[in-house]
């Protein structure tokens, strides 16, 4: 109906925008009606939401109108905020901003880079910054994951660590079944991810090729592509991080410096 | 029981000068200096929080010293790279933290780290030696606590270490089991001049076994000497 009513794509937007906007507020009014009052939340969400996404969606206009290098740089940029952010899922070890950058630059620049060199990443900023966007923000996820477990797994066996460490033991050995783990436990929801795929959900990225008319099994399979490109970079990330994390546990005297108390 | 309380008359194999260490403004050892000398049984008391165990530990390094050093064999332990350090000063904890798998596994742990394979034949005379002959097989998981000591302690000594500290190593054991475990280090020391340090807070047990005790408060060395002169008769 909105469509034979609005004829440009910005005006049948906010139509859209607005319809979807009174449909939630009438779910608002029908809880108000069992005294659960959510207007003014409600509201506020409602506003910040179609506020934020409209500046995303201008800043996006402008950059799709930037020359393709552009990329490298908004790339960059996102590695080293995934970085920061992943760091803090290793807190008390020393240098964890660092090796999650490099992990997160190595991982999902590495297959970013490969793929893209292949062919299967188009160079155009369209395609190359949600599709990398996509790899880099997975490989964060699975960096804080890891470092995340590897933190406990340490804080939990503290006593085992310096008891092999009294034995002589080198610490990257004293940790090495830990680590392991953590690259098991981190890895756990990008393989769910590939194991689910089409039959539990499908992912935005190929409901987006669907509703632009792509062919449905070039979308489908496409999709597949860029689940497993995901799976590579996190896989990569994460042996990285905890490879490099597990020398940042220990001071330059083979002394367990990451501990509760630390 | 115990071990003959005497004047020390070996050499000097461990000393600490000046030793101490703090953690951001607390200072949780504090200036202290002292000697251990060979085949000796040093016990260190004093009440919980009075950095006993914080001692023990920046004895093999575990921690380290924020001021003064430690001399091993004559010369300052940083000199030593610290598995060297750690395989011959070696260490048993209240906790025996024993790794999952067998006895023998265990007891292999150390030496593996440095490329030895233990002998069947030598894992059966350290369990001998610790009173749990044919254990060799035995899952970790199914011993009592005692045992688990022993393995423990027997762990500890396939190593070859010079010295030996115990970090109250009775203190989580049964009455039956504590009094085995005492036993065993009495003999262990008697019988191959093994020198101990043992940080206990159980000051009979110091009597029954020490040489020599220490007595900490609040991280510092308050007397150091013979049990009868420090803790009393």
């Amino acid at each position: 109906m909105l469509k034979s009513l609005f004829h440009t794509q910005l005006t049948l937007g906010l139509a859209q925008a607005g319809t979807a906007s009174v449909l939630a507020l009438a779910v608002v009014l029908l809880a108000r009606r069992r005294n659960i009052h959510l207007e003014s939340d409600a509201a506020i969400a409602l506003l910040r939401g179609i506020v934020q996404i409209v500046a995303v969606g201008s800043i996006l206009a402008l950059l799709l109108k930037s020359p393709r290098w552009t990329s490298v740089f908004l790339l960059t940029g996102m590695i080293l905020a995934a970085g920061s952010i992943s760091a803090k899922r290793a807190k008390n070890i020393p240098g964890a901003r660092k090796v999650s950058t490099y992990s997160i630059a190595a991982g999902a620049g590495l297959v970013t880079a490969v793929m893209t060199w292949a062919g299967v990443i188009d160079t155009a900023i369209t395609s190359l910054i949600p599709v990398g966007s996509m790899i880099i923000a997975n490989a964060m996820n699975t960096n804080g994951l890891a470092l995340n477990r590897f933190r406990s797994e340490v804080l939990a066996h503290a006593g085992e660590i310096e008891t092999a460490l009294a034995l002589g033991a080198a610490p990257e050995h004293t940790v090495a079944s830990y680590a392991e783990s953590s690259i098991h436990a981190s890895l756990i929801p990008a393989i769910d991810n590939l194991r689910s795929l089409g039959i539990v959900w499908i992912p935005g990225l190929m409901t987006g090729m669907l509703l632009s008319g792509a062919d449905p099994l070039y979308a489908a399979i496409y999709q597949f592509v860029v689940i497993a490109m995901i799976l590579a970079s996190s896989g990569l990330t994460s042996l990285l991080s905890t490879l490099m994390i597990r020398n940042h546990a220990f001071s330059a005297a083979e002394q367990l410096v990451l501990k509760s108390s630390g | 029981m115990s071990v003959a309380q005497q004047t020390p008359t070996g050499a000097v194999v461990l000393r600490t000068e000046h030793l101490g260490r703090s953690v951001g403004d607390i200072s949780v050892v504090t200036d202290i200096s002292l000697d251990v000398y060979h085949g000796e049984m040093l016990g260190i008391v004093g009440p919980s929080g009075s950095g006993k165990s914080s001692l023990l530990r920046l004895l093999n390094r575990l921690d380290e010293p924020t001021s003064g050093t430690v001399f091993f064999d004559g010369q300052d332990y940083r000199q030593f790279s610290p598995r060297e350090l750690r395989r011959r000063v070696g260490m048993v904890t209240q906790r025996p933290f024993l790794f999952p798998g067998n006895v023998a596994g265990n007891i292999r742990f150390g030496p593996l780290q440095r490329g030895e394979v233990v002998a069947d034949e030598d894992i059966a005379r350290l369990l001998e030696r610790v009173g749990l002959s044919g254990f060799a097989g035995r899952e970790v998981a199914n011993l009592s606590g005692g045992e688990q000591q022993r393995v423990s302690l027997a762990r500890a000594l396939a190593n070859h270490p010079e010295i030996l500290l115990l970090d109250e190593p009775t203190s989580a054991l049964d009455e039956q089991a504590k009094t085995g475990v005492e036993q065993l280090i009495c003999s262990l020391v008697k019988d191959t001049s093994l020198t101990c340090v043992m940080v206990t807070h159980d000051r009979d047990q110091a009597r029954r076994m020490c040489d020599r005790v220490a007595l900490l408060e609040a991280g510092r060395l308050i007397q150091y000497g013979k049990p009868a002169e420090v803790l009393g008769a």
